[in-house]
């Protein structure tokens, strides 16, 4: 299957029946395969993407556009790697914590600082009972206990036992990536 | 191995300060940041390319919604310490794993648990992806086959929030 080439209008109109589960048809396919893992940093990105999956820039741009308008891509940004910062303690701490009030918890522990993502997940009973996730990032270990005890004690009496687990390793972290699929044409 | 905070000057850190929440998606992308930020294109471009070269920026480039882009979940195994690699392996070649992270409690007194029959013992986490939810699970339950093991399936329920950034404290870096 080639890609389709929509130089106008491109995200709205053509091809909609093709698209897959994420909105996506084939010729944002291919952009999210030729962008996902960074854009060429050259005066004009949107050009040099066009020419690697066959399309004009400004049907690469206007792709681009929409895919954000639709929240398919969150942001395009310089994305920091943390742990190069000097951020190498990641502790994922895991809470349980009381149902009834897990909403308006989740979004308080949300806000503190040093918490970057926060999750409810269903418990898996008995060995699973954790319902709450947090992330935490700090510059040691003695960090993130700090704000792992911030965390608790907002939590109070409505959180019955938690844990942090740290990441001892990193073993793979690409990024969300759209896989290849045998249809995808070959880059060129 | 991280890199030495006092190697960014106030450019690259306000490079990395702004654009770190995102990008203009216009025609001349580089061009606006570097009118914004007062110096040349070609400086921005090549400052971008220092940064990623150093690690400090892992790319520039889209950043997708996971909760959009198809189906997805946290999933956590249990498995012996002398397996781990394997099974590591084994999760890093199956279709959809985007992230894999060793992970393990710090021993310490007030956490030292009696009551092992409690233990979880999770020890590898992983992201891991589908087109959807049906492709989701058969990919789950094809790599618990390979594996060995039952895998522990944590879909998000709920996000309270996600900060889309995070603001990086120079001054105390380079102090620590």
């Amino acid at each position: 299957m080639s890609v389709s080439i929509c130089p106008s209008r491109p995200a709205r109109g053509c091809n909609v029946q093709h698209r897959d589960a994420q909105g996506l048809d084939a010729a944002d396919r291919a952009i999210v395969l030729a962008t996902q893992a960074g854009l060429p940093l050259v005066p004009d990105p949107w050009g040099a993407v066009g020419r690697e999956v066959g399309m004009s820039g400004e049907a690469v741009l206007e792709r681009m556009q929409a895919m954000q308008e639709r929240g398919v891509i969150r942001r395009v940004a310089a994305v920091p790697n943390h742990y190069r910062l000097g951020y190498v303690a990641n502790g994922m701490t895991v809470w349980d914590v009381d149902d009834a009030q897990i909403d308006r918890l989740g979004r308080e522990v949300a806000a503190i600082e040093g918490v970057s993502h926060c999750y409810r997940r269903p418990r898996h009973l008995p060995l699973w009972p954790y319902n709450l996730f947090a992330m935490l990032h700090g510059r040691s270990f003695d960090e993130v206990e700090r704000q792992a005890a911030v965390l608790r004690e907002r939590l109070g009496e409505a959180c019955r036992d938690h844990r942090i687990l740290y990441s001892s390793r990193i073993l793979k972290k690409t990024g969300l990536r759209l896989a290849v699929r045998p249809e995808d044409p070959p880059r060129r | 191995m991280y890199c030495q905070v006092q190697d960014l000057d106030a450019l690259d850190r306000r490079l990395i300060d702004c654009y770190q929440r995102g990008l203009p998606v216009c025609t001349r992308p580089f061009a606006t940041v570097a009118e914004r930020l007062g110096c040349p294109e070609a400086e921005v471009i090549s400052r971008l390319e220092r940064l990623q070269s150093l690690g400090v920026v892992s790319r520039v480039g889209p950043v997708f919604d996971h909760a959009r882009a198809g189906a997805s979940l946290l999933a956590a195994v249990a498995v012996a310490v002398a397996e781990r690699d394997a099974c590591a392996e084994l999760i890093n070649a199956a279709p959809g794993v985007n992230h894999n992270y060793a992970r393990e409690e710090h021993a310490r007194e007030e956490h030292a648990r009696e009551d092992l029959a409690r233990e979880h013992g999770y020890n590898l986490w992983f992201v891991m992806t589908a087109p959807d939810e049906p492709e989701l699970e058969a990919r789950l339950e094809a790599l618990e086959v390979r594996l060995g093991v039952p895998i522990l399936r944590l879909p998000m329920l709920e996000g309270f929030h996600i900060n889309l950034s995070f603001p990086i404290p120079w001054a105390e870096l380079e102090r620590t």
